[in-house]
This record gives structure tokens, C-alpha cells and sequence, in this order.
């Protein structure tokens, strides 16, 4: 089968250890916490650290707190995929969330994966996804070992796919994440800790642990995920359509809409967005949503099915999530069943 | 070949299988499983490059590593092999010659697996590149680079041409013709188990390969060919499979590199290919592009059929030539054929090789002539259930090219899933977006002629009966999952009248069993049944003899039935089945009898007669009903209705197993699977991986209706025949059948993906016909044809003018399809 490169695994019981270790290992470390993106990809050579510093032994990033009485939710980045979205108040009020992660790969993989790898996931391309061997065999891509990007030979830039079920999600709840670094503790916005850069998809310092994802206290607004995926289980998404709206007297005050599977990040389109707001998600007003969300969705050639195709998706896919919305309008409820 | 006759005790009754309770709680032993005292791992080196020459082969920096043991080259192996006689053209490791991305080239035996691995990386190759041949039509067209030094010409690996009848004349007077293009898309096992060996070479000189093998026979026989080795030196063990499906038929590299490398370091070897490597090996489904033209009249009857294939090989000949001959032989035996011309051509290309899948070289064709059927029932205006019950072929009957039909229960299983699907009432008549569409089949029950030519018998028995009561049944056979040892439990113990658990199994190992050519062409349960029945009719004469003797009664009235010999007519008087076995002992010394099959001689008597004859001859029917979404395409198929003419359950739950797993297949070959090459970066293999090769899952399995069809035939045991293969065939074109019965297109290729669906919906919407399909059939450089009248012309099964055979004249013909507007390009 294929093997493992060797490493030394470390396995810290606080946050402070985990920092120390890490920055004692330097850029030969990576954090480890479910391991379900960073074991497979180690076996075809895409990360080689020498030492694992795992975030499993942390208890404090295990935690969800908060959430009753209009108060913010606060999810620990250890939490499980399985946690989440069998926990009852994210079921209860953060459906959408709930529902992205339920959607993740298998029972088996959500069992060991968590929320924080799974925002923390390497973007994916159907070139780098491949055995060392494969990519020797048309020669490395310059996300790993090589010089050129295969899916689009001129471009000086790598435009793997932001693949993270989750992250289109708390993009478009306008979560807040905790970032723990060896001497700093920052709050960013979701939409600010993504990069639209498949080799630097993330804004973090590679020394900082993200802690906690903060989610809006639950009042006023809907959302919802719409994930494809050629399968109805296991395959990463190849577009995933997140949406958020807040009502007010029947008509949509604010709304934001996000991509993922088409760009480096979770793609907030607002042109989209802005056609919504001040409608009640008449018709007319969610077929002009769809087509602004699909001028700018750029999906490009290297995932599964073909990029024309994935493309007019977006349409489809950001018209039934707006529906639903629209269904769902005046039952009072934020609750979606999932 | 009959068995007795009456109520069964056994056969006929679901039950478990002997190995069920092993398999479900993780206790059997597959190859990966065995770990022997001292044992080095092994792994191959394989090309990076789609083809080469190989230049240089420095191994030097790979020998010095700690850890390593041996070392192996293509220069090791100076002797080819090959399934077939006729293509030996591989080597364990390939010796000048790269022909595709995944060939082996250089091999390691070293402590662990990673210290293997490390000592790949080790190793250079220097190549210098050819040209790389990447489609059929390429091929077609690429004089040199050969990438087989044999074969008509170029890149030309076999041409045939095969003429029943005046097919001309027949189209030139026909009510209706139809001219029709099909592709099937290429697609893999993907059986669950990686391939795996296991090679021991003892201190006394003799080799043992535990190999996941569905063909141990054959395996013997390429390792005493490579090895240069007598057969009687060498044991090979095919361990429980954990799944085949026809790619675990040919010899392997990894097998003979394993036990060369045993042979080498004097420790046992351990070589389990990774899922990539796997892909490698492939052997696959032949990406087939189809063109057919027939005849009919009126009422959809086939005057004359003129049918040509074209498979993309891939790099090495394989099972490639029977795999052809098989895409043009059974379009036949499902409805009267009255002239047939078949025209097949397989090219090689630098892919890995395609070989068996389930159904092997037959769902191509099915699909193609299944939903051509569906459109010339639309053309006549006729419903295509009633076109197919109107035309079948007959049982006992002869085709057009002399296949022998016996028991034929097509109609029955038409007419069940007519019912059951609610047929009559919702065929074109349900809203948009909803649709069922019919389609049949048939599958050999094991190939008629062995790989090599002889004359020796296709499976062979050996039973020992122990004066304990115990009976072991010992044959060359290989559980692939599919139950086959059940199947020789069951039929010993049915003659026998013991329960089944007195039964021991010992199978697939050719220094304890009579040779069985190998778990392929769905042979099993009939050839080693007959076998088996046969043995055990034998055990049971030698009972009842001594048994009458002890209990003074004639041996007619003896029988034999949980696990007592009794006098049937007082079934008082007896004794137990060991105190019989005892009887028999004491007055004939140690008691184990034989039994062999070979299949009845095929009066086909032209070249190229020996691929599609079969003992006996399974049928299905389906009809798959689907949503289309039209905004997208997406194509969901909530339920199939299958029936399955089997001849004889033996175990009806193992019947209906294979009956829904072929349809799980059918269903992944229909909808998503497909080998797919990046033709733009060296024809690497896109997808090796089982996340993005997509297969289907638990949920997007359909629901099965499934419905048994027991009509017994006179050459099965008991009446069985074959399901291991068959019903996957009728599901592709059901499914593309009921696509247009749902949104009125023509998908003419598998798989059929939203992509090609919406593309065609488009199509539609614009006016124009919504059709996604190929264009064109190439140019290929026909031979004669070999001119064979049909029965009902006359015929005796040979060909008419002697000589014409290979004859010289070539010439060449391109055809189109029917015109379709805008041109689209097949995206592979
Ligand atoms: C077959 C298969 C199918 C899959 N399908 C899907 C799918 O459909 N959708 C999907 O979104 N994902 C999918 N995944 C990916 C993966 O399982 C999930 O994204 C999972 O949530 C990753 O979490 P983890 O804890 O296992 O991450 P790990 O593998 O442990 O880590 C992933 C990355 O995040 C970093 N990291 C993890 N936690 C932190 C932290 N707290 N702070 C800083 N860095 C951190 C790690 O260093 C690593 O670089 C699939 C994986 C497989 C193998
Ligand atoms: S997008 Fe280009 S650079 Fe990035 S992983 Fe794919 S091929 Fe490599």
C-alpha cells in the first residue's frame, strides 16, 4: 500500500505546548487534528512534515458553547464533523452549518474529522491530487515540487479549488474566527482568513492554531447549503452554494451568497447578493441573483465533472437555495430539518 | 447433464454460504493476510512515461541500500507470456520497451515496504520517447510507431470479418433499415481487494504463489513458462478473492516478479499492489465504438444485421482477441437474426491493457443493439416489448452462426418485467422528466473451448469420503465471492444426502486439486457443478452397493437422505451415511471417486467459431426506470426490474445476489464509470483512485425488483445456469432507453452523464433531434470476410470457399451516421 513518510508525532495537552512544539519544530511541523486531509495527502508527498503536533489531546478546542438565549455560538476547532452537526442547538439553529457537515465525505471520516481541518483543508486539484509517481509522470505542478500549473500553463498562479463544505458556510454566516499564535490572539472575519490563491489559501501564519469559530446569535436570519457532488455520499464538493438572508417584514434586508468549488476560497458574490435585498425573493428577483452569482464563478477544468457544466450549476444551485429560503419565509423559524 | 430428479433437499433452498460467517467477522485469509517467517516485500517500479524505448536501467544506488535484498530488471525476464497463445506479448518486466504509464520496469525485494519504496526511487531509467498513441483512431492511423511488433499492420492488433448469409441483399429488400453509431465508454472492476501475492520458494526446491487470482491454472502455467520451471515444481494457492470480476484472469507481472524474487533471496516475497497500480493492471472494459445497420421488416423481425466494433486495447493483447470476437458473437441468440455480418477490429494504444469485465466484450454490443431495437421499434410505430416477444430465438435452436441454443427463457422474463414495471400502463406515457425504458440479454454459461487447445476436460472433481462421514470435495475452482465453493458443497451433499456441513471444500490449489480453468466467462458453477455431480453420482453408486449388500435390499431401493442409506420403501431399516462409507471401505479399500466436465462440441466449424459457444445460455429482461432532471440532466434511477432466466436456483439467495450486484454495476457503467486519460499530458490515467474513479454508492444504488426464471437445462446441473454475469448487461440500455422515454433524448454512449444529457436536452429545445453519440466509424483496412451460410441457407457450420480466410483482398469503407446536426465532440 501506500506508506507513510516517516515523522515524529507529538501530542501536547495545551494550547501553549502545541505553540512551543510547533515553533521548536519550525517549518518542518504541521498541527495534526483529525488527520483525515493531512494523512492522505502525506502519502502522495504533498506535505512531507517531519513532526506532527496534534491538536486532538487539546480539550478546550473540543468545546460548543453559548448559543441560548440570542447569544453567539462558539464552536472549538477540535470539535468533530460528527459533533457538529448532531449537536442540538447547531441542528436547531445553525442548520445550514449542520447540514454542510453533514454532507462531508462518510460517516467514518466526520467521526475523526474536524471543523477546524475541515476550514483548514488544502485546496484540491485533479493534477496535485495524484501519487508522487503521477506527478512525476507529467512532471510536478507548482503547488508541489514543480514550476508550471497544468491546469492553466500561461497563469503564474495556482488555481486549485477551495473544497471545504464548511467554509462557504461560516463565510456566509459572517463568522468570526480565533487565531492563537505563540504571542498573539486575533479575531478575523471568515471571509478574511481565505485567500484566493490555491499555494496560500489561507491568511493564517502557519504558527497559529485556530482555537474557536464564533457564529452569530440566531435571530432574524435564515440560511441555508446546497452542496454537488456526483455522488450522494463521499465526494468532495464540486460546488457548494451558501446562503444567508435576514428578513425583515417579509422583505430580505440583508443577504450574502457563497461559492465554494469554484475559486482558491469560498467566493462571496455580492453583485448577487445585492439583487435580493429589499425583495421578497419574487421570481424575477432570484433569476437575477442566479445570473449575477454565475458571471463571476469561474470554475476551472481540474475536479471532477466539466468546468462548462459546474459553471451553469452555479445558476441552478444558487436559484434552489434562494427558493428554499423563500419557502421557508414567514414559518418563523430559522429551522431547517437536515 | 441433468441430476436427480424430484424434490431437492439442498438445491433449491436459500441458505449461507460455507464461507459466509468467515468473510462477515474478518476471518478469512486473503493473499494480503499471509505473513510468512522472514518474509521481504516487494514492489515494482513503473513507467513514467506512456512509451519509450528504455535506454539504461541503473539499479546500482538501489542495491546498496540497507534493507534491500534483490534487485530486478527486465533482463531477468527474457521469456513473454500472455493469457492467449496467440498474444504473448508481455514481460514481468518490461525488457526495451515501455508501452504505457504504469508498465513495470524494475522491482525491489527489501525488509519493509518502506524500505521497497525508498529503493524505487533509487532506481533510473533513462528513456527515449516514442510517439504515444492515445485513441483507436490513431491507431488506426499510426503505420509506425508499432507498439506491437505483430499484428495485420501498424498498430493493428486483430481484424475480423465474419459473414452469415447475404447481409446486402437482405438490407437491399428489407421494409425498414436503420443505420445506427454507439460508444461505450471504458470502465474497470474495481473489486474491493488490491491484487496480492504471496511467493515462497522452499529449501527443497519447490515454489509456492498465494496469489488473488481468479485463474490459478493459467497462473501455473505462465510462471512454468517464465521461470522456466517444470509445472510440477511449482504451487499456486488462489486465496479467497475479495472480488474479481474478470480482473484477476490474466497472469500478472507482480506474481512472477514474486516468486522470482523468492527464488532469488531463498525468503518468502510479499508484493500488494496499491489502488493505482491496480488501475494499471486494469484488463478491463474495451472502450468499444459500434456501428449497426439492420433490416426489418414490418413487424421488427431482423432480415439482416451488419454490426462492426472498434476496441481501444490499450497496450497488450490480453484477452484482447477473444474480447473482439465476443463484441460481434451473441448478438444472436436473443431474437432471430436471419443474416449476420459481423465486422470487429481491435487496436493497441498506450493505455493499460483492457481485457475481461463481467460480461466481458458482450455489454458493448448489448447496449448498442438493445437501444437500436428501442429506436426501430419507435420507427415501426411498435411497442418494443412486443417487437422482442415477437422475435425471440428459439430454445433449441441454431443461430445464423451456429451457436447452439437449449433452454431459452427470454420470453418469460420479458413478460414478468412487463408486469411487474407496470409496463403497459406508463411506457411513454409518463410526465416529462419521468421514464422507463426495456432492454434484454444474454451470457454464456462458460466458455465452449479452453484458453489453449486441448482436449482435456474444463473442470475436474476429486472426492474423498471419509469413514467418519466427512466428505471433502477437492477442485480446481476459485471462490471470487461468488459462492463457487457453496456451489460444490451444496450439489455433493444434495446427491449425497448430507447435510452441507459435513461437507470440507478444498479448492483453487494446484498441487491438492484437479485442474479447473479458472473462475471466468460465468463457467463455474455449471462445469465444476457437472463435475461435482458427477463425482458424487460415483460416491453414491459404491454406497448404495454396499449398503444394499448389508441391508439385503436391491440398490434401487436404496436412498440417501439426511445423512441416513435406507431402504426407501421401510425407511426404518438403514444405517447412517458414515456406517455406509464404513460398508464400503471395508470392501473396497479407501473410497474417493472423480468427475470431470467438458462442454458439448459446437457445430460451428469456421475460424473464429470457438469464441461465443456456450453449454447453456442465460437470459435476462429489464426495464429501468429514471428522473431527469432537465434543468441539469442529472439522471437518478430509483428502481429496476430484472428478470433472470437461471436454468435452476441452487441457492436462490446467491442467485439473487448476483442478480443485484450485476445491476449495481450495470448501474456505475451506465450513469458515472470511465477510464478517462489525459490525451494532453503524456496519457496518464486521470482519475486512479477509488474517491475520484467514480463508482456508485450505497445511496445511489437503485431499488431491485428482481424475479427467478426456472426453466432447468438439460446441460446444467440440476438445470443451472449461469447469473455471475449476465444481468449486468440489459441495465446501460434500459437506462438510456428509459432517458428518452423520460425528456426525448438520445443518449447513444455510455456512461451517460449530466453533461451529455443537458448538452442533448439543448439540442432538443433548439429544434434539432437531441442526440449525443459519435459521428463517425473510421476507416479499417476489412480482410474478406469469411462467408459462413447460415443454417437455414444450407449451412453445415464451415466456411463457403475454402481459402477465403485471410485472404489477401483488403479493402476499406468508412460509414456515418445518420446525419445530426451540429457536431458535437465526445470529451474523453
Ligand atoms: C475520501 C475523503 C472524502 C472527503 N470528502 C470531503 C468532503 O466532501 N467535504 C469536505 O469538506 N472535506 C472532505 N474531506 C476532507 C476532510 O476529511 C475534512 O475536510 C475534514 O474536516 C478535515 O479535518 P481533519 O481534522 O481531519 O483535518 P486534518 O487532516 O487534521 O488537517 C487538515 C489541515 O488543517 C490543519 N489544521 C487542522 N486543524 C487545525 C487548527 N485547529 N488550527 C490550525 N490548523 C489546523 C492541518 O495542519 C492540516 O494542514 C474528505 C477526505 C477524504 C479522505
Ligand atoms: S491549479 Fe495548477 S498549480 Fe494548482 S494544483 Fe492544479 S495544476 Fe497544480
Amino acid at each position: 500500500m501506500l506508506r507513510l513518510p516517516p515523522f515524529t508525532y507529538l501530542q501536547p495537552k495545551s494550547l501553549r505546548q502545541a505553540l512551543r512544539m510547533k515553533a521548536d519544530a519550525g517549518p518542518d511541523g504541521a498541527y495534526i487534528a483529525g488527520g483525515t486531509d493531512l494523512l492522505p495527502n502525506m502519502k502522495r508527498r504533498h506535505q512531507e512534515p517531519k513532526v506532527l503536533v496534534s491538536l486532538s489531546g487539546i480539550r478546550a478546542l473540543g468545546r460548543i458553547t453559548g448559543g441560548t438565549g440570542g447569544s453567539a455560538l462558539s464552536v472549538g476547532a477540535g470539535v468533530t464533523l460528527t459533533a457538529l452537526h448532531t449537536h442540538r442547538r447547531t441542528r436547531k439553529r445553525y442548520g445550514a452549518l449542520a447540514r454542510a457537515a453533514e454532507l462531508v465525505s462518510s460517516p467514518l471520516l466526520r467521526n475523526m474529522g474536524t471543523f477546524g481541518g475541515n476550514l483548514c483543508l488544502d485546496t484540491r486539484c485533479n493534477y496535485y491530487n495524484q501519487t508522487y509517481e503521477w506527478r512525476k509522470a507529467i512532471d510536478f505542478c507548482m503547488k508541489k515540487d514543480g514550476v508550471i500549473c497544468w491546469v492553466a500553463p500561461s497563469s503564474p498562479r495556482c488555481w486549485a479549488v477551495s473544497s471545504s463544505d464548511t467554509a462557504p458556510v461560516a463565510v456566509a454566516l459572517g463568522a468570526e474566527f480565533v487565531l492563537v499564535g505563540p504571542e498573539t490572539e486575533r479575531v478575523l472575519p471568515a471571509a478574511e482568513f481565505f485567500n484566493d490563491d490555491g499555494i496560500r489559501y489561507l491568511t493564517k501564519h502557519p504558527d497559529e492554531i485556530l482555537t474557536e469559530v464564533r457564529l452569530p446569535p440566531a435571530n432574524g436570519w435564515d440560511a441555508t447549503y446546497w452542496k454537488l457532488r456526483r455522488r450522494g455520499t463521499i465526494d468532495f464538493p464540486v460546488l457548494g452554494v451558501a446562503v444567508w438572508v435576514r428578513w425583515d417584514n417579509g422583505l430580505v434586508a440583508d443577504a450574502r451568497i457563497a461559492l465554494g468549488g469554484v475559486a482558491s476560497y469560498p467566493k462571496l458574490v455580492p453583485e448577487a447578493a445585492a439583487v435580493v435585498v429589499g425583495t421578497e425573493l419574487e421570481d424575477d428577483a432570484i433569476r437575477e441573483a442566479a445570473a449575477a452569482a454565475y458571471r463571476p464563478a469561474k470554475p476551472m477544468d481540474n475536479t471532477d465533472f466539466g468546468l462548462a457544466w459546474r459553471k451553469e450549476m452555479v445558476r441552478n444551485y444558487v436559484t434552489g437555495a434562494l427558493e428554499e429560503l423563500k419557502a421557508r419565509r414567514g414559518s418563523g423559524t430559522t429551522k431547517r430539518d437536515v | 447433464m441433468g441430476g436427480r430428479k424430484g424434490r431437492h433437499q439442498v438445491v433449491g433452498t436459500p441458505r449461507r454460504k460455507v464461507d459466509a460467517v468467515s468473510k462477515v467477522t474478518g476471518r478469512t485469509l486473503f493473499a494480503d493476510d499471509i505473513a510468512l517467517p522472514r518474509m521481504l516485500y516487494g514492489r515494482l517500479l513503473r513507467s513514467t512515461t506512456p512509451h519509450a524505448r528504455i535506454l539504461r536501467v541503473d539499479t546500482s544506488k538501489a542495491r546498496a541500500l540497507d534493507g534491500v535484498h534483490a534487485v530486478l530488471t527486465g533482463a531477468d525476464f527474457p521469456v513473454p507470456f500472455g493469457i492467449l497463445p496467440v498474444s504473448q506479448d508481455e514481460h514481468a518486466l518490461c525488457p526495451d520497451r515501455v508501452r504505457f504509464i504504469g508498465d513495470p520496469v524494475a522491482a525491489v525485494a527489501a525488509v519493509s515496504e518502506d524500505v521497497a519504496t525508498t529503493a524505487l526511487d533509487l532506481i533510473e531509467v533513462t528513456y527515449e520517447p516514442l510517439e504515444p498513441i492515445g485513441t483507436p483512431e490513431q491507431a488506426l492511423d499510426t503505420e509506425e510507431p508499432r507498439i506491437h511488433e505483430y499484428g495485420p499492420s501498424g498498430n493493428i492488433h486483430k481484424l475480423i470479418d465474419l459473414e452469415f448469409g447475404d447481409v446486402e441483399d437482405a438490407l437491399a429488400t428489407a421494409d425498414h433499415v436503420r443505420e445506427d453509431l454507439f460508444f461505450y465508454g471504458g470502465n474497470t472492476h474495481l473489486a474491493m481487494e488490491q491484487h496480492a501475492a504471496v511467493a515462497d520458494w522452499s529449501a527443497d526446491g519447490k515454489l509456492t504463489l498465494w496469489s488473488s487470482t481468479q485463474t490459478p491454472h493459467y497462473v501455473h502455467r505462465a510462471l512454468a513458462r517464465v521461470l522456466e520451471l517444470a509445472p510440477s515444481r511449482i504451487r499456486v494457492i488462489a486465496t479467497p478473492n475479495g472480488g474479481g470480476f474478470g480482473g484477476k484472469s490474466d497472469p500478472f507481472s507482480h506474481e512472477i516478479v514474486a516468486a522470482k524474487l523468492a527464488m532469488l533471496t531463498g525468503r518468502p516475497v510479499k508484493i500488494t499492489l496499491t489502488r493505482e497500480e491496480v488501475f494499471y493492471c486494469h484488463r478491463g472494459r474495451h472502450p468499444t465504438l459500434m456501428w449497426v445497420k439492420s433490416g426489418v421488416d414490418r413487424t421488427g423481425r431482423i432480415k439482416g444485421m451488419h454490426f462492426r466494433t472498434l476496441l481501444d486495447g490499450g497496450a497488450y493483447g490480453s484477452y484482447g482477441v477473444a474480447s473482439a470476437y465476443y463484441t460481434g458473437a451473441l448478438q444472436t441468440v436473443t431474437y432471430q437474426v436471419e443474416r449476420y455480418r459481423f465486422q470487429g477490429a481491435r487496436v493497441f494504444t498506450n493505455k493499460p491493457p483492457c481485457g475481461p469485465k463481467r460480461g466481458h466484450g458482450t455489454p458493448q454490443p448489448r447496449f448498442a443493439l438493445e437501444v437500436h431495437l428501442d429506436k426501430i421499434a419507435e420507427d415501426l410505430d411498435l411497442d418494443p416489448a412486443e417487437l422482442r416477444l415477437a422475435h425471440l430465438q428459439p430454445p433449441e435452436s441454431l443461430t445464423a452462426n451456429y451457436l447452439r441454443i437449449g433452454s431459452m427463457g427470454l420470453g418469460a422474463c420479458i413478460r414478468k418485467v412487463v408486469d411487474g414495471a407496470g409496463w403497459k400502463e406508463r411506457f411513454r406515457k409518463l410526465p416529462y422528466g419521468r421514464g422507463i425504458g426495456i432492454a434484454c440479454s444474454s451470457y454464456l454459461s462458460g466458455a465452449g473451448l479452453p484458453i489453449y487447445w486441448n482436449h482435456m476436460p474444463h473442470s475436474g472433481v476429486q472426492l474423498k469420503l471419509d469413514r467418519g462421514g466427512g466428505i471433502t470435495v477437492f477442485c480446481g475452482s476459485t471462490d471470487i465471492g461468488q459462492g463457487s465453493d457453496s456451489i460444490l458443497a451444496y450439489i455433493v451433499a444434495e446427491v449425497l444426502g448430507v447435510a452441507v456441513a459435513d461437507i470440507a471444500v478444498v479448492t483453487a490449489d494446484t498441487a491438492l486439486t484437479p485442474v479447473d480453468l479458472g473462475s471466468y466467462s460465468s463457467r463455474v458453477t455449471l462445469m465444476s457443478g457437472n463435475a461435482a455431480l458427477q463425482a458424487a453420482e460415483r460416491a453414491r453408486e459404491i454406497l448404495v452397493r454396499h449398503a444394499a449388500a448389508k441391508l439385503d435390499v436391491p440398490a434401487e431401493r436404496v436412498g440417501l437422505a439426511d445423512g441416513q442409506v435406507f431402504d426407501v420403501e421401510n425407511p426404518d431399516v438403514g444405517m447412517t451415511f458414515a456406517e455406509a462409507v464404513q460398508a464400503a471401505e471395508a470392501a473396497e479399500g479407501t473410497i474417493g471417486t472423480v468427475g470431470s466436465y467438458t462442454p458439448p462440441r459446437s457445430p460451428g466449424r469456421y475460424r473464429g467459431a470457438g469464441v461465443g459457444p456456450s453449454p447453456a445460455y442465460s437470459y435476462s429482461a429489464a426495464i429501468a426506470e429514471v428522473e431527469v432532471d432537465p434543468t441539469s440532466g442529472i439522471v437518478v434511477v430509483p428502481r429496476i426490474w430484472i428478470a433472470h432466466d437461471v436454468g435452476t436456483s441452487i441457492n436462490p439467495v446467491n442467485v439473487l445476489g448476483q442478480v443485484e450486484g450485476s445491476v449495481y454495476m450495470g448501474l456505475g457503467e451506465a450513469l458515472m464509470e470511465e477510464m478517462v486519460y489525459r490525451e494532453n499530458r503524456n496519457l496518464v490515467h486521470k482519475i486512479p483512485s477509488m474517491l475520484d474513479y467514480k463508482s456508485p454508492t450505497t445511496l445511489d444504488m437503485c431499488d431491485v425488483v428482481t424475479y427467478l426464471i426456472e426453466d432447468p437445462d438439460p446441460e446444467g446441473p440440476f438445470g443451472a445456469k449461469e447469473v455471475g454475469q449476465g444481468p449486468l448487461l440489459p441495465v446501460p440500455p434500459a437506462i438510456a432507453n428509459a432517458v428518452y422515454d423520460a425528456v426525448g433524448v438520445r443518449i447513444d454512449e455510455v456512461p451517460i452523464t449530466p453533461e451529455k444529457v443537458l448538452k442533448a436536452i439543448k439540442d432538443c429545445d433548439k429544434g434539432r433531434d437531441g442526440r449525443f453519440g459519435p459521428m463517425r466509424f473510421p476507416d479499417v483496412p476489412w480482410p474478406e470476410p469469411t462467408r459462413v451460410p447460415p443454417p437455414w441457407e444450407g449451412g453445415d457450420g464451415r466456411a463457403a470457399e475454402s481459402g477465403a480466410v485471410g485472404a489477401g483482398g483488403v479493402r476499406s469503407s468508412s460509414v456515418s451516421a445518420p446525419p445530426v446536426p451540429a457536431p458535437e465532440e465526445r470529451q474523453h
